[in-house]
């Protein structure tokens, strides 16, 4: 005979009341190990996006050049850049350089039309793979003067599809408008429909000849293998009159949100791990006063406070393990089959800085996955002290006068 | 040899504004080896003396002496200590803890008393034997009579070798055969081991068996007279 045995028999006595809270316990861990998950998800997934597809790890621009402005006045672009992008592409923690013109423009269809960012790229480079994923239609070609790819939503929107032609407005170089048809070759998606709906791409060449930036561009997009040496290779390129901004400088608030994220996660662990706890302490309560007789007869043959609180806690911890064990596998199941499938969220209507996919793959880590399991069993032990306490203080006399 | 000493004991109980003076003023030894009845009408305090002879309470004057101990200063833990050693329990109701088969109810003492497992094996068994339920070791407590609940209850008290038994209306539950079985036993293992055992009871039953039968009225000893025991 020991606690343990002990301990499981009197869960016993009360099976469904216990299975009810260890249920509750299990549950309420499932619950914060997907959300974990989910967070984790959409983080990563919202930071790899944005950095995939709009910021780059570095970017390397006119030292007058305004993100925000787009425009392509000779003063704000940078000269050559196909060169530069290739000498920045040579150096060993580069992944891929490329520069990339962006102005603004207007996409028109009959009486229809929507503002868009026209970007001018280099479709030779791997640095725009993620614009590659085709609904229909091919990527746009270098040496291409008519055609254009534009994003799913924008297709849906102004019902276009691949051979039909569209209007382009442009803000040229010289602060002018000018117009040309183009024709669909392609329509993509790269899984996020805010950034979809916004953008038009253009063979580098065209952009440049069609906004009178000719042989210039706006910035150069630098993909690392490594996105922690961004400093590093930022202080080792050099040039005059560049600016070159980090991802962590272009996506202050991704990175903020990022950080507190985790501080907000442990608020709602603590909150949910609280509620499910009283649940916990609520059946032990239950089962101090029913036991008073028996709690009195064992301290009438000599078990001691300390005995007392250890029976208590070991039943705790059996609640503790059996639930939280559950919820474990629970949330690890549910983690694990949306982070295959994937929870959809379509267009969330956040644009701007920070990018998400239309669906969020859930991501479980070991770390977060210990971390609450570990938690949630120092809550449900913490919590039982309270009636384990109560327990071994009760007075012996109790199991006498509790008879007569 | 005195196993407890009581001088001049009050128990005053308070509730709310309500005093209730359960003991006023008692003084009692009793000897290794006696066979006492403490007996009277309903709430003459044999309950409460029981409760302060086996240090499961505390007098609210006076002395209160077990095995040569004063209790008066010992706290919660060195009184369980003392309890685990020196005293053991029969209470009216079956105290048995329900979990626990007979056989782990009365290992219960002798876990708590650090006993290993081959000695508890054999103490455990003796013990069973000793009351006759060597049959039902394997028993829940819901799975055996009253009788057979409290004979289980006296093993119990008797594991640790205990000095003095202390046994609240033993009888009170059981009808005449088992009462009488239940004292057979205890009366058979005072003569061969030499356990002092005190009893409150209004059974006479019970006080046939005494060879020392004090009287309580109104918290006060009025009669200790030595009887002729069966
Ligand atoms: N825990 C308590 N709180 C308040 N009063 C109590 C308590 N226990 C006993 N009393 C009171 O003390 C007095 C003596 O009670 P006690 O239980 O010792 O009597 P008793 O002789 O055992 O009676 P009975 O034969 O009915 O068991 C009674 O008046 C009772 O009401
Ligand atoms: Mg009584």
């Amino acid at each position: 005979m020991n606690y343990f045995k002990m301990a499981y028999r009197n869960l016993g006595r009360h099976r469904r009341r216990s299975a009810l809270s260890a249920l509750a316990l299990g549950l309420g861990t499932a619950l914060l190990m997907f959300v974990a998950a989910f967070f984790e998800g959409e983080m990563r997934g919202s930071m790899e996006t944005t950095l995939r597809l709009n910021t780059g790890h570095l970017q390397i621009s006119n030292a007058e050049y305004d993100p925000d402005k787009l425009s392509v006045a000779w003063e704000y672009l940078i000269e050559n850049p196909l060169q530069s992008a290739a000498q920045i592409e040579a150096l060993e923690q580069v992944k891929s350089a490329t520069p990339r013109l962006i102005a603004s423009g207007i996409v028109s269809v009959r009486d229809e039309s929507a503002g868009v960012q026209i970007m001018g790229i280099d479709p030779a480079s791997a640095a725009n793979d993620p614009y590659r994923t085709m609904v229909s239609g091919e990527f746009i070609t270098a040496d291409d003067r008519t055609g254009i790819l534009i994003g799913l939503p924008l297709a849906e929107s102004l019902n276009l599809k691949v051979g039909d032609s569209l209007n382009l407005l442009v803000n040229t170089a010289e602060g002018d408008v000018d117009e040309q048809q183009f024709t669909i070759r392609g329509i993509f998606t790269t899984g996020t429909s805010a950034y979809d709906k916004g953008i038009v791409f253009l063979p580098l060449a065209k952009a440049q000849a069609f906004s009178g930036a000719e042989n210039r561009a706006s910035y150069i997009f630098v993909m690392l293998n490594d996105r922690e040496q961004a400093d590093a290779v930022a202080a080792a390129i050099q040039g005059q009159n560049l600016r070159i901004r980090t991802w962590t400088e272009m996506n202050q608030l991704l990175v903020l949100v990022n950080d507190f994220s985790n501080a907000y996660l442990t608020f709602i662990n603590l909150i949910v791990l609280g509620v499910t706890a009283t649940v916990i302490v609520n059946t032990l309560l239950m089962s101090v006063f029913e036991r008073t007789r028996e709690i009195g007869i064992l301290s009438a043959i000599g078990m001691k406070g300390r005995q007392i609180i250890a029976l208590f806690l070991v039943e705790a911890t059996l609640l503790g393990a059996a639930g939280i064990t559950f919820g474990g596998l629970l949330g690890w199941s549910v983690s694990a089959y949306f982070a295959k499938v994937g929870v959809f969220f379509g267009d969330l209507g956040i644009s701007g800085e920070m990018l998400m996919e239309d669906r969020i793959y859930p991501i479980l880590t070991l770390e977060s996955a210990i971390n609450l399991i570990v938690t949630a069993f120092i809550i449900t032990i913490l919590a039982s002290l309270y009636p384990a306490r109560m327990a071994s203080r009760m007075e012996p006399v109790e199991a006498l006068h509790g008879s007569n | 040899m005195e196993v407890a000493k009581l001088t001049d004991v009050t128990r005053v109980y308070k509730i709310g504004e309500v005093e209730t003076r359960a003991l006023n003023g008692v003084s009692l030894s009793i000897q290794s080896g006696e066979f006492t009845s403490l007996v009277g009408p309903s709430g003459s305090g044999k309950t409460t003396l029981l409760q302060l002879i086996g240090v499961l309470d505390q007098p609210t004057s006076g002395k209160v002496v077990i095995d040569g101990k004063e209790t008066t200063d010992l706290n919660r833990n060195q009184r369980a200590d003392l309890r685990k050693g020196t005293i053991g329990f029969v209470f009216q109701f079956f105290a048995l803890i329900p979990t626990l088969t007979a056989y782990e109810n009365v290992e219960m003492p002798l876990l708590l008393n650090g006993k290993n497992p081959a000695e508890r094996k054999q103490r455990v068994l003796e013990l069973l034997d000793a009351v006759g339920m060597n049959e039902r070791g394997h028993h829940r407590p819901d799975q055996l009579s009253g009788g057979q609940q409290q004979r289980v209850a006296v093993a119990r008290a008797l594991a640790t070798d205990p000095k003095m038994i202390l046994a609240d209306e033993p009888t009170a539950n059981l009808d005449t055969e088992n009462g009488e079985q239940v004292m057979e036993i205890m009366k058979k293992l005072n003569k061969e081991t030499g356990t002092t055992f005190v009893f409150a009871t209004h059974d006479p039953r019970v006080i046939k068996y005494a060879d020392r039968v004090v009287t309580l009225e109104d918290g006060l000893i009025v009669k200790d007279s030595k009887a002729k025991a069966k």
